[in-house]
């Protein structure tokens, strides 16, 4: 079946459908990482996005029972150049067409994808739809009537209804509710509370993996509440959006600085950058991809990190002891923040990996130290 | 760190004569670090055997000495020039072997000389079998399980390991007679016993059996900082058993999802961190087809033939970066030379995917044994770049110049079924045109992966190229009907007049699209429509199927790129 694309400044792409028929509408971003489409199609960050990959042979490896990030398919819409039609790895269960048109998801495949990057580059990323029934003119025109990205508070859409568990040694969550059914787990030595603005499960696996269970609050939960639970240590998730939108969530952080030890990831990150004066601006084009290099200013140890942010901290307003602690090489921009005496730390690239580099992981035993010297 | 300003003169050797393994990529490493060596402000002394080389050209470096490369005249070199370093990594192993001799043989220390990048402590550990073991053993990376057994007794240990199947191999027989594959403790003993008996040390090796694994290649730097980071990875299209020159490798890996992906290449960067590599380096892995299981096989502490690859597959320069490394470096100091505007220290994303077949010389060794395995034969290789493998493999079979435009040569049509499966199941330099013909004969695609175990994946594409000549040759008729009607009166509009022609006329267009995308050319579709090679070409450009051309630009598009380098295809936006 035939598919376009079509940007909010009328280029066209014409190529095949993928995955469900019907039409798409979000913000086109791409990434460049060439593994890990399962975990981008999962990552809450991207919704609203319609997401291209850079690289042009997508599907390879097909679907697999373990490698979700969420419950659900995050993204609003796929493009890629190339979609396997059998995938060909040991723990495939599904093609990358079944899995997207199983879950109604609106894909266009055969499209020039380094073309679309490249305008995407040069005008910076913008509205697209992609649609399997209506002409280019009928398409752009429908994209003219639907509101923008910026201006909707996207985490309050991804995030959970209810608080959740996530123990070590569990592969799924568990509802707070049915707590006391579940053994506490001799290997808990840690209690995390984690403000869920779109959080990727491998955040909660890593966790777990060091001896932490981890309670999921929704995004709109009270600083009084989390202390009323008094975990060990607060997380802030990664999620999509716009970060100005969140000040219910700045709020909230600001609340709990000095009781807590706090660890952000990404748009957490930008989240306690607010918390601590600093205000965010949008990037052009964002960074997307397994291969962006930051440096650490105080080892100037450069790190290979995975990346999937489309706003960033400007480090001007920062005030009461918090400093830049990790820029990126590329573009300069700030990739991490530390405070001088509180046990806070933020990172604007996924130490959780899945997809890219595991290089970053140490921030996880981080903040289990810093845990554990808030106990004594 | 800056770099060091005591480092005025380096040494340079290169890599003397071309032998197999060794050959002109040598050359383009050592002159690319002669290069990045004098941007620095370094004199560059080299020397080297072999005249015929760019290195040896009087513009690369200062001083260049055309003499053999043995100790003795190496010493003259260096008691004559008296440099302040030496770099032993760029010269493949000749000049590896050379620092060597020259460390061991107190010359080096006599005439106050440093030798710059990797230490040699590091390659020695990484060459010697056992010390690499031990190592690897430390750092936790699994090495494949082996036992070396002289007695019938010793072999109780493999036998009860759990670990099947086996592969025995007696020591010191010609060709490996006597050894054999073991699937429990009985074949074990009986292969065992047969082996010792024909072994003239009586000796055999019991080794976990890898063949039908896949082979995985990481190239890694790191730099003085322990910055360490992923150029490129590789996957080899023949599985395990198939020495990694004589393979067709594809960059980037195909098959491997992104947490096999991360998990190689995390052990690759240990690898190179517990080596204590200042510079590149190329990890070899073996990772089973049916688990997480993955066992490191090899190691390259120095520029390799592997390292000329992926550099050109993917722009990133390893021997000018390695070269950096050496005066000092770190590699956030490097400059990207391709964006010039971001740093060396990044992962090259690629947008295309890149296909290298081996060229051997058996058009010239006509009655040597065509087999391939664990030693190399080839003497060179091509590389293609390309939107899709189809492509990319399609323009490497042509870049190999041996006469063969497509997937169908000469002798394999004349094979019996029996030898058509031989020649599928037995690596050799024609599987990839017997795996065709295969195809053409209809067996299926299980059938074929049992007999060669290559992944379905690379199985898939080369049925897909065959499906695509069934059809080209179907429609080789309307194709020459097509050509003829169009080219017939060139004032005739391509579109076509009535709604029979225009059915056609849409359908050939869109088929020819098609082939050209997947890397047909046009002689090969020419001799499926029975017509002349220049009529297709002419027939496909009045139907606007020309070929455009992209970037190799090291990011994917992210950055602009200041040189860059192209390769055509037939997608749609033209650089």
């Amino acid at each position: 079946m035939r598919a376009i694309l079509v940007l909010e400044d009328g280029t066209v792409f014409e190529g095949e459908s993928l995955g469900a028929p019907g039409h798409a509408c979000g913000e086109v971003v791409f990434n460049t990482g060439m593994t890990g489409y399962q975990e981008i199609l999962t990552d809450p960050s991207y919704a609203g996005q319609i997401v291209t990959l850079t690289y042009p042979l997508v599907g390879n490896y097909g679907i697999n029972a373990d490698d979700f990030e969420s419950c659900r398919v995050q993204v609003e819409g796929f493009i890629v150049r190339e979609a396997a039609d059998v995938p060909s790895n040991w723990r495939a269960l599904q093609s990358l067409h079944q899995f997207l048109k199983e879950r109604q998801v609106v894909g266009i495949k055969g499209v020039d994808t380094r073309a679309l990057t490249r305008r995407l580059r040069v005008r910076g990323v913008m509205m697209g739809t992609i649609s399997t029934e209506e002409t280019p003119e009928q398409a752009l025109a429908r994209l003219r009537t639907l509101p923008g990205y910026e201006g909707i508070d996207f985490a309050r859409r991804v995030t959970t209804e209810a608080p959740y568990r996530w123990v070590p040694g569990a592969r799924a969550p568990i509802p707070v509710g049915e707590q006391e059914d579940v053994p506490r787990s001799p290997d808990v030595r840690f209690r995390v509370a984690l403000i869920d603005c779109g959080v990727k499960y491998n955040i909660l696996r890593n966790l777990a993996a060091l001896g932490c269970e981890t309670t999921v609050y929704p995004c709109t939960v009270s600083a009084a509440e989390i202390l009323r639970d008094n975990p060990d240590g607060v997380m802030l998730s990664p999620g999509p959006g716009d970060p100005s939108q969140l000040g219910y969530v700045v709020d909230t952080v600001r609340r709990l600085v000095g009781h807590k030890p706090i660890m952000g990831v990404c748009l957490g990150n930008q989240i306690v950058g607010y918390a601590f004066g600093a205000r965010t601006y949008k990037l052009k084009f964002g960074h997307r991809g397994s291969n962006h290099p930051v440096k650490d200013l105080e080892t100037g140890r450069v790190y290979i990190t995975s990346q999937n942010h489309g706003y960033a901290v400007d480090p001007d307003g920062l005030r009461d002891g918090m400093e830049v602690a990790h820029i990126n090489l590329n573009d300069g921009t700030v990739e991490g923040l530390q405070h001088r005496e509180l046990p806070i730390f933020t990172i604007q690239y996924h130490p959780e990996a899945s997809p890219g580099p595991t290089d970053s992981r140490y921030f996880f035993s981080k903040f289990v130290q810093n845990m554990e010297r808030a106990r004594r | 760190m800056p770099r060091d300003t005591t480092i005025q003169k380096v040494l340079l050797i290169g890599s003397g004569p071309i032998v197999i393994g060794q050959a002109a990529e040598f050359d383009y490493a050592g002159a690319q670090a002669c290069r990045a060596l004098r941007e620095e402000g370094i004199s560059v002394v080299l020397i080297n055997s072999n005249p015929a080389t760019i290195m040896t050209d009087t513009e690369m470096a200062d001083r260049v000495y055309i003499e053999p490369l043995n100790v003795e005249f190496a010493e003259r070199v260096i008691a004559r020039e008296r440099p302040d370093g030496l770099l032993p990594t760029l010269g493949g192993q000749t000049g590896l072997n050379l620092a060597t001799q020259l460390s061991d043989a107190g010359i080096l220390e006599k005439y106050n000389v440093r030798l710059l990048g990797t230490p040699l402590s590091a390659i020695r550990q990484a060459e010697d079998r056992e010390a690499f073991r031990e190592l690897m053993r430390q750092i936790g990376e699994p090495v494949p399980e082996s036992w070396i057994v002289t007695e019938e007794w010793q072999l109780e240990e493999p036998a009860g390991a759990g670990i099947w199947p086996l592969i025995v191999r007696p020591a010191y027989t010609l060709g490996g007679t006597g050894g054999g594959v073991a699937h429990n403790p009985d074949e074990l003993y009986e292969i065992a016993r047969k082996g010792l008996a024909l072994s003239m040390r009586h000796q055999v090796m019991v080794e976990r059996y890898l063949v039908g694994w896949k082979e995985i290649e990481y190239e890694v730097m790191r730099d003085a900082n322990d910055t360490a980071i992923t150029v490129c990875n590789m996957e080899n299209l023949d599985p395990m058993g198939v020495h990694t020159g004589d393979s067709i490798v594809v960059a980037p890996s195909q098959t491997l999802s992104d947490k096999e992906y991360q998990m190689l290449r995390t052990a690759s960067l240990k690898i190179i961190r517990a080596l204590g590599i200042e510079g590149g380096c190329n990890v070899q892995l073996a990772l089973d087809p049916h688990s997480f299981a993955y066992y490191v096989i090899e190691v390259n502490p120095r520029v390799s033939r592997s390292s000329a690859l992926a550099s050109k597959a993917t722009g990133y320069p390893i021997a000018r970066v390695s070269a950096k490394i050496a005066t000092g470096l770190h590699l956030d100091e490097i400059e990207n030379a391709v964006t010039r505007k971001t740093l060396a220290c990044f992962e090259p994303a690629l947008d295309y995917c890149v296909v290298k077949i081996p060229r051997w010389p058996f058009d010239k060794f006509v009655l040597a044994d065509r087999r391939i395995s664990t030693q190399m034969k080839a003497t060179g290789e091509v590389m293609a770049i390309d939107r899709s493998f189809e492509a990319a493999l399609m323009k490497a079979i042509r870049s190999l110049e041996v006469g063969v435009y497509g997937l169908s040569n000469k002798t394999v049509p004349q094979m019996s079924d029996i030898q058509l499966e031989e020649a599928i199941r037995v690596p050799n330099d024609e599987r990839l045109w017997a795996i065709a013909e295969g195809f053409r004969r209809g067996m299926m695609l299980e059938e074929i992966h049992a007999l060669s175990n290559i992944d379905p994946w690379f199985l898939r594409k080369l049925q897909h190229l065959v499906s695509l000549e069934t059809r080209l040759k179907l429609n080789g008729k309307a194709i020459a009907r097509m050509a003829a009607r169009l080219l017939q009166d060139t004032r005739e509009s391509a579109t076509p007049a009535t709604e029979n022609t225009g059915t056609e006329h849409h359908l050939i267009a869109r088929l020819l699209r098609e082939a050209k995308q997947a890397g047909f050319s046009d002689r090969t579709i020419a001799e499926f429509a029975e017509v002349p090679e220049l009529q297709i070409r002419a027939l496909r450009k009045r139907l606007e199927i020309v070929p455009i051309y992209k970037m190799v630009d090291t990011c994917a598009a992210e950055f602009e790129a200041a040189t860059p380098y192209y390769y055509s295809c037939y997608d749609r936006e033209d650089e």
